[in-house]
């Protein structure tokens, strides 16, 4: 059997208390009382005697947007705005009190609180002491915290990564690229379908300049040549060292074997400039091993590297100082008897 | 440990005393990249080194310097969100200190791998606390004590606030409530700067 409830009476202030953003209308949608937060946020000096539908705009269900009759406002939870300023974004519900009774509006700020509290310059006694709206404020200000911590770590933990990569790229003495970025850069190229041209470079009379002058020339003479690598050739062409006195060139898309041993030759001639140091001059020249990727049917770093040795080797037989196209072994006639 | 607490103590003793003592202490106990990330985690004897070392190197106790580190935590524009962070937790001084046997858990809100020690309040008698904080740690008390004096100038109350250890290592901070009202202190707005 459903015994109806006893009602009770509440203390204007206790509900005040209980909730500082309500109001209380009378039958004909007239604002009776407002509590203390709400009349702290509204943009009209008192709210009591006006027409709650003329303070207040119902934003959403768009389809009340336009409602004259509170009643068919009962029951849905509404967004609303004060029509005199701007948007606060607030929730409200409307609650019969019973016949003759009025209503009971209570309103709260969602997700806008954060810049309500700024706008309005709430504070904690603002909010009931049930409200958890300034856990919530805690929570929104704690995680702000900690991401911006967060994205700080990822920004220096990416720097320290690049520059990690750069050293472990990077060979030491002259700044060009080591043999690990060569590896990195032909198996881009190779992906990509890019031909190249590899040359090969061995300096000739380098360990004259170790033995006789010690290290610290040798060094120079490097640092040196390897400036006129880099100078002499294009933006597009890859320069690395890979060994003691030993350089590797992509030159990008130039598959003319021609045109490959003419730059080659060029190099050498810029290799041959003498090398000042204080009252020291150095001499010495380069030998050029030669490989293209248009020789090969499936082209690998491995063979064209060992194919531009071969000719570096045959280079280095005939007198140095000189290039030498490679000869890979699918272009050699088999060896049938 | 966590990195938080230990970038607590590096921004510490950095801009009290210097970037010059942090690098040498850093140096001496061998850790990596001389930095403290507030985010990564750290073996704990790494903490207790740095301690040791800084007390050695400023000629301080390390009881002094943990107190003066908490007092430096609430007290320095460059530590400003811990002390808005402690601030939500009480309207005034007495219900800031009410509030924090709630602490641990308000602060794995924010640092969700961050473990704080316990904390027991009592208030024994009228404006009367007692702060039992137990921990492995055993010495996060007197960070306590010196983070307590700072937030009580903070809220504007003046009090009596000491340290006492027990020999099992249970620390208790007590502190006697003086006067709630006794200066303005500083002003602290829900909205952030960001917001306003």
């Amino acid at each position: 059997m459903n015994a109806p409830v006893p009602g009770f009476f509440l203390p204007r202030r206790a509900l005040d208390a209980v909730l500082p953003m309500h109001m209380v209308l009378s039958d004909d949608g007239i604002i009776q009382h407002a509590a203390p937060t709400l009349l702290k946020i509204s943009p009209l000096d008192d709210l009591v005697g006006t027409g709650f539908l003329d303070v207040f705009e119902i934003v959403r269900p768009k389809k009340l947007a336009g409602a004259k009759d509170l009643s068919s406002l009962l029951g849905t939870r509404l967004r609303v705005n004060f029509t005199t300023s701007e948007q606060d974004n607030l929730r409200a519900t409307i609650n019969a009190l019973g016949p003759g009774c009025g209503y009971l509006v209570n309103l709260s700020f969602g997700i806008s609180v954060v810049s309500a509290v700024a706008k309005h310059d709430l504070t904690s006694a603002d909010f009931g002491a049930n409200d958890p709206t300034i856990e919530m404020l805690y929570l929104v200000e704690a995680n702000g915290a900690a991401m911006q911590e967060a994205r700080s770590l990822i920004r220096r933990l990416q720097v320290a990564r690049s520059h990690a990569e750069d050293v472990s790229f990077t060979d030491g003495l002259t700044g060009l690229r080591n043999r690990r970025a060569l590896e990195a850069e032909v198996a881009q190229y190779l992906r990509d379908d890019t031909s190249f041209g590899l040359l090969l470079v061995d300096l000739d009379f380098f360990k004259a300049v170790n033995d006789n002058h010690g290290h610290a020339a040798g060094d120079l003479v490097l640092e040196k040549t390897a400036l006129r690598l880099l100078k002499s050739s294009r933006d597009e062409d890859y320069i690395s060292r890979t060994g003691g006195d030993e350089f590797v060139i992509l030159v990008k898309e130039e598959t003319r074997k021609d045109i490959l041993l003419k730059i080659a030759e060029r190099l050498i001639r810029e290799i041959e400039n003498p090398v000042q140091s204080e009252d020291l001059t150095f001499h010495i020249s380069a030998s050029i091993g030669v490989s293209v990727t248009t020789d090969y049917d499936a082209p690998s770093l491995e063979e064209m590297m060992l194919d531009a040795d071969r000719a570096l080797y045959t280079a280095k037989r005939d007198g140095k100082s000189r290039a030498v196209l490679g000869e890979p072994k699918q272009l050699c006639p088999p060896k049938d008897g | 440990m966590h990195g938080l607490i230990n970038k607590g103590i590096q921004v510490f003793l950095t801009h009290t005393y210097g970037q010059e003592i942090w690098v040498q202490i850093a140096d001496e106990v061998r850790l990596p990249g001389g930095s403290f990330e507030a985010l990564l985690t750290y073996e704990e004897e790494l903490t207790w080194n740095v301690l040791a070392v800084a007390s050695k190197y400023l000629g301080k106790s390390e009881d002094t310097l943990l107190e003066d580190l908490g007092t430096y935590l609430v007290s320095h524009t460059t530590t400003e969100p811990v002390r808005r962070l402690l601030r939500f937790g009480g309207f005034d001084f007495a219900d800031f200190l009410n509030s924090l046997d709630e602490l641990p858990e308000r602060a794995r809100l924010a640092v969700p791998n961050l473990s704080l020690p316990e904390l027991m309040v009592s208030e024994v008698s009228p404006d009367q606390y007692e702060i039992i904080c137990a921990s492995d740690f055993g010495r996060y008390g007197l960070i306590l004590t010196g983070l307590l004096r700072a937030m009580a100038d903070d809220y504007g109350s003046l009090c009596l606030i000491e340290w006492s250890a027990s020999e099992r290592g249970e620390e208790t901070v007590s502190v006697r409530l003086l006067d709630g009202k006794h200066s303005a202190g500083r002003s602290f707005s829900l909205a952030t700067e960001a917001a306003q």
